[in-house]
């Protein structure tokens, strides 16, 4: 019988970025005691790294925007196979979501009116991120940390869930550990909510960092869940490629906003040899005309560098395939170049872009004023995760909420940027809320001690093996090698079916992994038990990749280059067979509103 | 820097006892410090602890003392450190350690607790409020804090006086300076300042602004205004006199 110290909670939340505290923020509000689990320490989530800004129709600065047209970029970024009914949520409620911030305290930057002011970013047709120069991220966590940390929120920091606990068909509460002594917690609460983020470290190139191993993902399939999208990674077209030790992290697309332009190793602005046929009417012809529009000129058009993520992505893999890279495998990306047309553009740039310009200056002793960035795609976000009920955000696991990252549908195919940080703002409040809901009809269910000797046995296995196991880091870095190269930007059906083989064999390597010393703070133990969740949503990501045969968005298959419309009118969703094995099915797309189809055919 | 091999002697233990550890580890061109923690985690020692998150000087989870420099370990490249010699690495020293690199920061986020929140004055009818630029500018300074608590571990009334009870730390002053320049917040924070976060212990050595990895400047923008609030607030003769007749 393992030892653990028990808490009671009506509504537990795991994962405290933006999703995770919007979300405890909302069900406290509701009247309901809440505990909120964090991986780190509070305040160190991914949403600190989000850098670009906020998507909402405020139209302070373009009066055409609304939320009609937010919607149809949104469906239009994700090749329509959002959920529409989230799509058409967030893009009515993500402005009210952002005034809400204001009113706890966030301090974004200004209209020469005093009003929150908007920034141009890829895919959106008008300037619509609210945002706090580069560092819009930690702008939006700190806010909602420093007004949450006054509700009456019980906060487990340096806290990992591994599994979820059910009575029945109904999730009733959570097991995890504790990093600083290695203690077991049991959560006892009448409604959960993911909020673990994503999937970047199943990548070698990624922009997340170490907690970003599919744990709630693997925690909903587990219980039961749907998992749905997995196909659907973004891989962020701006990733720093030099040093060797800093790729993969994040270079905004904010740069691009601002004016920055992607040229080959022949001076060559790429991205206008290949504009998709549903954004030429609104791109830019000429580099004129893009210009004009990153400087607010309404009548212009945006240039073709603020094409979606995945566009951009394969167009960048393109140049350097072909030969017309950086010296170290990138492709530049100039802001510098603003000198010819802004007279003091490098205080300009210092001050649009801070966390830019300190990062390249002190990790790659390059100064962005003066000279171009190397750049190349990074693993950024997944738009696949649990499959929700777009009001509620439950889960089809009773009990078991989802919101954020590692909840699917509001992206589709391929997430727009900024609709992250407003994703989570809308929907961390609806599952919040819902959660709380629900937790008020419920009696507290039985915990079932079998589920958590099972799962705290399973989670000591790598200490009996102790240091004549293999290391986890290894099997963690093979699994990061495989994936990037077999199930990447560019897929096809032979290296997935390889990749599928590598996971058995990587997953046999994981139940043979070992750790020596002892429990208090030990990260190798950590790695250890984050590794069948890797395996999870890698083999999640590879199955479905393999049943889509086409390409759309974030997902490539050279052996299926074009969009199929016989893929258009269902999504895959993945699930756990009752033989413990994953399952592959067709979800179909409920038909669209009138309504809303009528939006879209209006915004052209 | 071609592939060359560097010695680090990191700091092992936890609160019972501890003493420093030298490991051998291949670096490359454009390594920091912690891409060698991480290193030496994967393949001398899977156990060794340290906390880390964003790897990109965003979050403030990676703070130690390098060569007994208070430094963020992310931000800091081998290039600017002397390897002929082994690199010291150890946990923040003004905090209570828990193992190896990992110190118990808890005291930070019990005393932000305690100063008064944010209290906003009603919006316009629109029901949102107009700001000035210079006016966000000035708080957004402050608001750029990572909570790394680097400022914590060098200020001498925490690291070497241990008045933890006593005084909030440079970090806390800034927070509470993010509020009180805060053109819409209501709320008063002047006698608290003066009475429970011990706002008079500062004595304007601007340590902490020497290692902040923001480049806040702690002292003169936030700490010295906050400290002429107080004095104009509370000590100001004519200002008592005032408020006697009042009473």
């Amino acid at each position: 019988m393992p030892e653990y110290e028990t808490h009671d909670h009506d509504v537990l939340v795991i994962g405290a970025g933006g999703a995770g505290l919007r979300a405890a923020i909302e069900a406290s509000a509701a009247g309901v005691t809440v505990g909120l689990v964090c991986k780190s320490l509070l305040g160190k989530a991914h949403t600190v790294m989000a850098e670009g800004g906020i998507a909402a129709a405020l139209a302070n600065v373009d009066d055409r925007d609304n939320w009609k047209v937010h919607f149809a970029d949104t469906m239009r970024g994700g090749q329509y196979v959002n959920n529409w009914r989230m799509a058409e949520l967030h893009a009515k409620e993500a402005p009210d979501r952002v005034r809400e911030l204001e009113a706890w305290g966030a301090m974004f930057d200004r209209t020469k009116d005093g009003r929150i002011l908007q920034r141009n970013f890829g895919g959106h047709r008008y300037p619509r991120l609210a945002h706090v120069g580069d560092r819009t991220g930690l702008e939006m966590i700190r806010t909602l940390q420093d007004h949450g940390i006054h509700q009456g929120i019980d906060v487990h920091m340096e806290c990992t869930i591994i599994r979820l606990l059910k009575d029945g068909e109904r999730v009733v509460g959570a097991f995890g550990y504790e990093r600083e002594r290695g203690r077991f917690k049991v959560f006892r609460a009448r409604a959960v909510v993911l909020a673990t983020g994503g999937v970047g470290r199943a990548f070698k190139i990624t922009s997340n960092s170490w907690e970003y191993t599919g744990d709630g993902h693997t925690l909903a399939y587990d219980a039961g869940a749907d998992l749905m999208d997995m196909e659907f990674v973004q891989f962020h077209p701006t990733g720093m490629v030099w040093p060797p030790s800093v790729s993969g992290i994040l270079v905004t697309e904010g740069v691009r906003g601002e004016g920055g332009v992607l040229k080959n190793n022949q001076g060559r602005r790429f991205m206008f040899d290949d504009i998709p046929e549903n954004y030429r009417s609104q791109t830019a012809d000429d580099e004129e005309e893009g210009w004009r529009y990153t400087q607010g000129d309404k009548a212009a058009r945006r240039p073709p560098e603020l094409l979606t993520r995945d566009h951009v992505s394969r167009c960048i893999v393109r140049e350097i395939k072909s030969g017309r890279g950086s010296p170290h495998g990138g492709v530049y990306l100039d802001i510098s170049w603003i000198k010819a047309r802004l007279p003091n553009a490098a205080e300009h740039i210092r001050k649009k872009l801070p966390s830019m310009y300190h990062q390249f200056k002190q990790l790659a002793d390059i100064d962005i004023t003066k000279e171009p960035m190397e750049v190349g795609p990074t693993t950024h976000y997944i738009m696949g995760g649990v499959r929700v009920d777009a009001d509620t955000q439950m889960s089809t696991v009773p009990g078991l909420f989802a919101a954020g990252e590692c909840a699917a549908g509001i992206n589709g195919a391929n997430r727009l940027g900024g609709n992250s940080l407003s994703d989570l703002l809308v929907f961390g409040k609806r599952a919040g809320e819902y959660a709380a809901q629900f937790a008020k009809t419920q009696v507290a269910g039985a915990i079932d001690a079998r589920q958590i000797d099972e799962a705290a046995q399973r989670a000591l296995e790598p200490f009996a093996r102790g240091t004549r196991g293999e290391g986890p880091y290894q099997i963690q870095y093979a699994l990061q090698d495989m994936m990037q190269d077999l199930v990447g930007i560019v897929r096809n059906a032979s290296e997935m079916q390889r990749a599928l083989h590598g996971l058995e064999e990587l997953r046999a390597r994981a139940n043979r992994a070992g750790v020596g010393g002892h429990r208090e703070y030990n990260p190798g133990w950590h790695a250890a038990l984050d590794l069948p969740n890797l395996l999870t949503v890698s083999e999640a990501i590879t199955r479905s990749a393999l049943e889509r045969r086409e390409s759309r968005g974030g997902h490539f298959r050279e052996d299926y280059p074009s969009r199929d419309p016989g893929f258009s009118s269902f999504n895959f969703i993945v699930r756990k067979n009752p033989e413990g094995g994953m399952d592959v099915a067709h979800a179909p797309i409920p038909d669209m509103p009138e309504e809303l189809r009528h939006v879209i055919e209006e915004m052209g | 820097m071609a592939e060359q091999k560097a010695t680090f002697q990191i700091w092992r233990g936890d609160a019972r006892s501890g003493r420093f550890r030298e490991y051998t580890t291949e670096v490359s061109e454009g390594m920091v410090v912690l891409d060698a923690v991480h290193q030496i985690q994967a393949r001398q020692a899977n156990d060794l602890a340290v906390r880390w998150n964003c790897k990109a000087g965003k979050c403030g989870s990676c703070s130690a003392e390098v060569n007994g420099h208070p430094r963020l370990m992310c931000m800091t490249r081998l290039n600017q450190l002397d390897l002929s010699k082994p690199v010291t690495i150890e946990p923040m020293r003004a905090f209570p350690p828990i193992r190896d690199l990992v110190t118990d920061v808890s005291w930070n986020f019990r005393t932000k607790l305690g100063i008064r929140r944010f209290t906003p004055r009603p919006p316009e009818a629109d029901g949102t409020w107009r700001m000035s630029q210079v006016d966000v500018e000035r708080v957004q300074e402050f608001r750029k804090c990572i909570e790394c608590f680097l400022c914590q571990d060098v200020c001498h009334v925490l690291r070497e006086h241990h008045l933890f009870d006593q005084f909030v730390g440079p970090r806390h002053l800034v927070y509470a300076a993010a509020l009180e320049m805060n053109p819409i917040d209501t709320e008063n924070r002047s006698r608290d300042l003066k009475n429970t976060h011990g706002i008079g212990y500062c004595n304007i050595t601007k340590c902490c602004t020497k290692v902040c990895p923001e480049g806040i400047t702690i002292t003169d923008n936030a700490i010295i205004p906050l400290k002429e609030r107080v004095i104009d607030q509370l000590y100001d003769p004519v200002a008592k006199l005032f408020r006697m007749l009042r009473q």
